[in-house]
C-alpha cells in the first residue's frame, strides 16, 4: 500500500538531456544570457543606489565610491555592466517583438539573435570610446 | 499510456492546474509594461553613464540635482528595481522548489526591492530638492 502512493505521488517522469549535452544554439545561447544579465543587473542596480546614496551623503562618501569605481576593478565591472544592460535592452527588445508574433520564425529568431550578440558588444565599445573621448583621453 | 507517462506533470499539479507560481497574467502583463518603459529610459542612462564617468562630486551632484535628470533617475530606477523585482521572482520560481525556502526568497526579493527603491529616491530627492 505504501509502495502504491508513493507510486502514485511520484510517477516515472521523461528524461531530457541538460545542459552539456546539447549543442548550443543561437536562441538557446541569448535565452540563458537573458537571464544572468538579468539577474547580474540586479547587483548593478545595488552599484546606481550606492552612486546615488554617497552622492547624497556628501563628499566623503562619494570619494570612498569614486575611488572603487576609478580602479582597475571598478571600471571593469562597469563596463560589464554597460554590456550586461546593452544586451539585456537589445534583446528584450526581441522578446517584445515575439510578444506580438513577430520574428518567431526559427531562422529569423536565429539571425536576431546573431544581431543582438553582435550590437551588445558593438554598443558599450562605442559608448566607452565615445566616454574617453569626450573626457579628452584621445 | 502515453498521456499517463509521457508528461512532466503531476497527478496533483494536473488536478489544480497550476505552475510554479500559481497564477501568472498579470506578472506576465505587468513585465511587458515595465520592459517597454524601460527602453527609452535605460537609453538615457546608458548616455548618461558615458557622459558622467569622470564625473567628480561636485558635477555628480549638479547633475543629479537638475530637475529632468532626477526626474529620469527616478524614473529609472524605480521601474527598474520594479522590472527585477518581477524578474528575480521567474528565477526563484524555477529553481527554489522546497516550499518554505522559496516564499523565504520571494519575500526577501520584494523586500530588498523596496528598500532599495526607497533608498535611492531618498538620496535623489536629497540632491534635487
Amino acid at each position: 500500500m505504501a509502495d502504491a502512493t508513493a507510486s502514485a505521488r511520484r510517477p516515472e517522469r521523461p528524461r531530457s538531456p541538460h545542459l552539456q549535452i546539447y549543442r548550443w544554439p543561437v536562441t538557446m545561447l541569448t535565452s540563458i544570457i537573458h537571464r544572468i544579465t538579468g539577474v547580474g543587473l540586479g547587483g548593478g542596480a545595488l552599484l546606481i543606489a550606492w552612486w546615488l546614496i554617497a552622492a547624497a551623503a556628501g563628499p566623503d562618501a562619494y570619494a570612498t565610491f569614486a575611488a572603487v569605481a576609478g580602479s582597475w576593478f571598478g571600471k571593469l565591472v562597469l563596463f560589464g555592466f554597460t554590456w550586461a544592460l546593452s544586451f539585456h535592452l537589445l534583446n528584450g527588445i526581441r522578446h517584445l517583438f515575439w510578444d506580438f508574433g513577430m520574428g518567431f520564425e526559427k531562422h529569423r529568431a536565429e539571425r536576431t539573435g546573431t544581431i543582438v550578440i553582435a550590437l551588445s558588444v558593438i554598443l558599450p565599445l562605442v559608448i566607452w570610446a565615445y566616454a574617453l573621448w569626450a573626457r579628452g583621453a584621445f | 499510456m502515453a498521456g499517463s507517462k509521457n508528461t512532466l506533470r503531476t497527478p496533483l499539479g494536473k488536478v489544480r492546474g497550476l505552475g510554479a507560481a500559481k497564477r501568472g497574467t498579470d506578472h506576465f502583463i505587468a513585465q511587458r509594461i515595465s520592459a517597454i518603459a524601460l527602453v527609452p529610459l535605460a537609453i538615457w542612462f546608458i548616455w548618461a553613464i558615458a557622459a558622467h564617468t569622470n564625473a567628480d562630486y561636485a558635477a555628480a551632484v549638479a547633475f543629479i540635482a537638475h530637475p529632468v535628470n532626477a526626474a529620469l533617475l527616478a524614473l529609472f530606477a524605480l521601474t527598474g528595481i520594479y522590472h527585477f523585482v518581477l524578474g528575480l521572482q521567474v528565477v526563484i520560481e524555477d529553481y527554489v522548489t522546497a516550499e518554505g525556502l522559496k516564499i523565504a526568497s520571494l519575500l526577501l526579493n520584494k523586500f530588498v526591492g523596496i528598500v532599495l527603491g526607497v533608498a535611492v529616491l531618498i538620496a535623489i530627492l536629497k540632491l534635487a530638492l
